[in-house]
């Protein structure tokens, strides 16, 4: 496929509000958005085992970015009073390694995992920020593929730091239970406590970061929309003032929506940390 | 009337973890305006307990979607 259908899907990211209450005829009944607004059109690759999609783009875009911004602060020589661009890298790096990674993991353990975890909060904050950009307006993870594949990065990796922290899977499982225990008490502790490490940490890992793209990013829509309609469908004054009203609230939403992305992103982040750093310390 | 009863349901189980929620930055700030130099820590606690406590409201939001029929 071309690389203008491409850009001009992703440009398309415009007209998105705009889709489902047209598709729903002229005005005869109030379609609210629902999940179909995540559903676009495969890119390329429709019938091979691979295929790229619009959040896949937008992905791609963002590591770009990073990328670009990244290996261009590097490149330069570092000023001691920085300019805009290295201002920004350095407040970032700064907030990971310091607020993130030394206060949570610490010790002398924490540098290790500085690059993991600048690398998971600078792709999630970047493509969490691009739902509210205007001709991308989409927010990666939204689909629940992306938040998975970062979910499982981090399972991975924690897993692994524990069992070479204790030296083998026997000992690491035995870890699990919480030392000072009466006999009886300890199957059942194991057992939750293997629940917790194994499945309800990465579940609500990805889950969080999915359901609050999804949801914040509905209620912009919901918002929008629904704005739209009563203002060109509205049958008096009032139903119209309800639709500007409903417009201007979409923009606080917007500025509360990179609040919430933002969170999340650090959310994520420090929730990756708490959990290597359960991994890298000697007990329990 | 018609609609989907799971959404109801998940506007009922986001009660719960939204006065959760309240409780625990009701206490962060309690901490802070007492001890303003501990807010670094705090807010690290604060937050880490904001998501273990909104996993719940995310899953009744995913579990409203499944639902739905």
């Amino acid at each position: 496929m071309s690389l203008h259908a491409m850009a001009a899907n992703v440009l398309g990211g415009l007209t998105v509000a705009g889709i489902p209450a047209e598709g729903g005829g002229e005005g005869e009944t109030f379609q609210a958005p629902g999940t179909e607004v995540f559903y676009w059109p495969v890119i390329a690759g429709q019938d091979s085992s691979w295929a790229i999609t619009r959040p896949a783009v937008v992905l791609l875009i963002s590591v770009g970015l990073i990328g670009w911004f990244f290996i261009r602060m590097s490149g330069r020589r570092l000023a001691v009073v920085p300019s805009k661009g290295q201002f920004v890298g350095e407040i970032a790096y700064d907030f990971v390694r310091n607020t993130i990674a030394k206060d949570i993991i610490g010790g002398k353990d924490f540098i290790r995992f500085v690059p993991l975890l600048m690398t998971l909060f600078t792709v999630i904050l970047v493509n969490n920020v691009f739902g509210i950009v205007p001709f991308v307006q989409y927010p990666t993870m939204s689909r629940i593929g992306f938040p998975i594949v970062l979910t499982l990065i981090v399972y991975l990796t924690y897993h692994a730091v524990g069992i070479k922290t204790k030296h083998g899977i026997g000992t690491y499982l035995a870890g699990l239970i919480p030392p000072g225990l009466p006999g009886w008490l300890k199957p059942i502790m194991f057992v939750l406590e293997f629940l917790t490490y194994f499945v309800i940490r990465p579940l609500t890992l990805a889950l969080r970061l999915f359901g609050n793209m999804l949801a914040g990013h509905l209620m912009l829509l919901v918002f929008i929309v629904g704005g739209e309609y009563l203002l060109l469908h509205g049958d008096n004054i009032g139903l119209k003032g309800a639709g500007v009203l409903s417009f201007a609230f979409s923009i606080v939403m917007t500025f509360f929506e990179l609040l919430v992305e933002f969170l999340q992103a650090f959310i994520f982040t420090l929730l990756s940390a708490l959990y290597l750093s359960d991994a890298v310390s000697e007990h329990h | 009337m018609t609609g989907s009863i799971a959404y109801l349901g998940y506007g009922l189980a986001a009660i719960g973890p939204g006065i959760g929620v309240g409780l625990i930055f009701a206490a962060y700030i309690n901490g802070v305006a007492r001890q303003p130099e501990a807010r670094g820590m705090l807010q690290t606690i604060a937050f880490t307990g904001m998501a273990l406590t909104e996993a719940l409201a995310i899953l009744g939001l995913v579990f409203a979607f499944i639902f739905k029929g």
